[in-house]
């Protein structure tokens, strides 16, 4: 069996004119408008690396230090653009690798498309070098995945691939490709011919349910706009800031939709969900109707379900139909692209006065005043928050801001607010440390023009750091800030709040001087360890022309507030300590 | 997420490309996500491009509208369809070996060969083995009759289904 596979091989057979695997690959990215890749190569990719040479006055490849920071640094070029991130590994460690990116991804609904090399096709299955079932290890956290069998297939499987990344709920698509068929030279149709008959277009949601759906919106007496990511990936943030302020209603995103509407608008009541603003949880616990847009109900916005916005009927609008009913059983179910919504709702809008939802305001705005976000101040130690605060202010609220996950993720969804979309690049549903640093690189080289802030902790940093390198490398001049408490912080609150301050394993302490760190690797490090040194130093830094990494030692204890803790219901919310 | 108390059978029925790994994307699909799989057949649908697969699963309304959705994200699956919602014929084959020497024995499980329409498919001095078919309860019935007698074997095909005409509604009735 195998020797006959080997037989089967082409490569020798096929006249030298023919174009190999890894030009047809090359040609059909190129035809998708591909001129950015983010990879690292190895052995069974080569073929494909030597037509990347090539072709390099087309697309710019960009060596990364690991591959977990290329699939990152696609992420952060795709959600800073919209456009699809593209990365190139090679097999078995290669892909691996990039595995935590993918899922990234995946949770987060990143159009990404990633090629993975594969050991030839005869030595599948015998454990060979640098093997491993790639589009087996890939398949729960893809949209798709292709092990190619022939290179014929390349162009069809890319055009395919980019298809299903960026169409209805975008994500990543894995292309596995075996060296031989790289290799392989072949006859191969025109691209124009490709055609794909497996995927449609979503379907259009029938103005009968939209006005439906704006009925109830217009006779609710407590209304809120609950948005997420879906309001960025639809482009429907005009459509939204239109809508919301046509009828007043009262709008709170999740980690995902910050930026969706902007966070200091006077009908935003910030972020919901476990740290997210008393007045936006207890909106919702209130509620009577509960707009749900391009939204999934996670666990991280609901806490217990039973008990998740009690009085109120829920509209759910998504594009993707599987999240619909999947943790709340929506009232009415619109399944379709919430732009489209939107601008149905905005085309039967009629006159309204403004005063109808006063009464419910009224008691939103107590709400606010009872318990703004706030946080203690401090002479002798740098306020985490205060960080935050004072980035916000130094940047006019203009920076683009990545982040990783845990405290110091928290305090920028809540102390920096947004105003744009596609502003803040962070890990929300994987929840990835190391996320941060490389991601803000992808949106850096999109946006070459734009300041482009990375807020990590002193954990997440020290595991992807190593791309500080390819920041310098390509002159990407981002600015790290690293928020560093010598903790693990988040698990350490948790610890400190449901597990009697047992701090098992959380001490981080003993660390690089990342001052000494950032200069061995060619950027400028900065320093601030006092609360009056911290604006000077911010300021240099974020004014310097390069790479900079600002250790900034924040107090080791801090703990985010407000919290609704895990599974437990929006009225037990924890407002400080 | 599944409740237990309103879980009821449900026969899947979907439609995916025949390409290799497929198959296992569904099933994946099913483990990843904690929905149970009691019975599954794959076979060539009407045309030989696309599988169809038949799932039997347990769970209440919203986890089977689960599956249903999510099982129809996959980019090679065409179509999937809960058969039990409609009026359905649901077949299953059981090949099972039964210990019965020549007399009694072997008269009693040719009796119920009878009784249930099964065939008597190979034959020894000491054994038999018996081929049924029919929906779920028929088979578990005829084994659990067959059992005091001595059943040494037992594979089964799993559920196919099919929808019933329309038209004659009870034309291929059991």
């Amino acid at each position: 069996m195998i020797a006959q596979r080997q037989i089967d091989n082409p490569v020798s057979i096929a006249p030298a004119e023919m174009p190999t695997g890894a030009e047809m690959l090359i040609q059909a990215l190129v035809h998708e408008g591909v001129d950015t890749i983010f990879g690292y190569p190895g052995g069974a990719v080569l073929h494909i690396y030597d037509e990347l040479w090539r072709a390099r006055d087309r697309i710019t490849h960009y060596l990364v230090r690991h591959e977990q920071g290329a699939v990152h640094m696609a992420e952060g070029y795709a959600r800073a653009t919209g456009r699809v991130g593209v990365v190139l590994v090679t097999s078995g460690p290669g892909a691996t690798n990039a595995v935590t990116g993918i899922a990234n991804a995946y949770m987060d609904s990143t159009p990404i498309v990633v090629i993975t090399g594969q050991v030839p096709k005869h030595l599948i299955g015998t454990d060979a070098f640098q093997e491993v079932d790639t589009v087996g290890i890939t398949r729960p956290c893809v949209k798709h995945n292709y092990l190619v069998r022939e290179a014929t297939d390349l162009p069809a499987i890319v055009r395919e691939a980019f298809h299903l990344a960026r169409s209805g709920r975008p994500g990543p698509v894995v292309i596995d490709i075996p060296k031989d068929i790289s290799a392989a030279r072949s006859n191969y149709s025109r691209l124009d011919h490709v055609s794909f008959p497996f995927s449609a277009e979503p379907a259009r949601v029938s103005s009968d349910s939209a006005h439906e759906a704006l009925e109830q919106i217009l006779n609710a007496k407590r209304p809120v706009l609950y948005i997420g990511g879906g309001i960025v990936n639809s482009g429907a943030v005009d459509s939204l800031l239109s809508f919301a302020r046509s009828l007043r209603l009262p709008v709170t995103p999740t980690l995902m939709g910050l930026g969706g509407f902007p966070s200091s608008h006077p009908l935003c009541l910030g972020m919901l969900g476990m740290h997210g603003t008393y007045a936006a949880n207890m909106a919702v616990a209130e509620s009577d109707l509960l707009v749900a847009l391009g939204v999934r109900f996670d666990d991280r916005v609901t806490g217990k379900l039973a008990t998740f916005a009690p009085h109120a009927r829920v509209i759910h609008v998504d594009i993707d139909p599987a999240n619909i009913g999947k943790n709340v059983a929506p009232s009415l179910a619109l399944t379709g692209d919430v732009k489209q919504v939107l601008d149905q709702f905005l085309s039967m809008l009629p006159e309204q006065s403004d005063e109808r939802l006063e009464p419910w305001w009224e008691q939103i705005r107590g709400w606010q005043l009872a318990q703004p976000l706030r946080f203690s101040g401090s002479q002798d130690q740098i306020k985490p928050q205060t960080v935050i605060r004072e980035l916000h202010r130094l940047t006019n609220g203009e920076a683009l801001i990545a982040t990783d996950v845990g405290q110091h993720q928290m305090w920028v969804a809540q102390f920096y607010p947004f105003t744009r979309s596609r502003q803040l690049i962070t890990s929300g549903g994987l929840g990835t440390m190391g996320f941060g640093l490389p991601a803000a690189m992808g949106a850096q080289l999109a946006l070459p023009d734009q300041l482009v802030v990375a807020v990590v902790g002193d954990g997440g940093f020290q595991m992807t750091n190593q791309e500080l390198a390819t920041a310098v490398q390509y002159d990407l001049p981002v600015k790290i800030l690293v928020m560093n408490n010598g903790y693990l912080g988040m698990v350490r609150q948790w610890q400190e709040m449901f597990y009697d301050r047992t701090y098992s394993e959380v001490d981080i302490s003993v660390a690089p001087d990342f001052v000494k760190l950032a200069e061995a690797y060619g950027a400028k490090g900065f320093r601030a360890e006092k609360p009056e040194e911290l604006r000077d130093v911010m300021e240099a830094a974020l004014r310097h022309k390069g790479v900079a990494v600002i250790d900034v030692v924040v107090a080791k204890e801090e703990n985010v507030f407000p919290m609704v803790p895990a599974g437990a219901d929006a009225c037990q919310m924890i407002t400080h300590a | 997420m599944q409740d237990i108390q309103d879980s009821r059978r449900h026969t899947l029925s979907i439609i995916v490309a025949d390409e290799p790994g497929e198959l296992s994307r569904i099933v994946g699909l099913f483990s990843a996500r904690g929905f149970n799989i009691e019975t599954i057949s794959v076979g060539e649908s009407l045309d030989p491009r696309w599988s169809r697969v038949t799932i039997v699963t347990r769970g209440d309304e919203r986890t089977i509208q689960q599956i249903v959705k999510q099982c129809e994200r996959l980019a090679r699956v065409r179509e999937v369809q809960d058969v039990t919602t409609r009026p359905h014929i649901e077949r299953e084959m059981a090949l099972i070996t039964v210990s019965a020497t020549a007399g009694t024995e072997r008269q009693e499980v040719l009796s119920l060969v009878s009784v249930f329409r099964a065939k008597v498919v190979d034959i020894s001095h000491t054994q038999l083995i018996v081929e049924a078919s029919g929906n779920k309860e028929k088979v578990d019935t005829f084994i659990e009759l067959l059992r005091p007698i001595g059943v040494t074997d037992i594979t089964r095909t799993g559920h196919i289904a099919i929808n019933r005409l329309a038209a004659r509604a009870d034309a291929n009735a059991a």
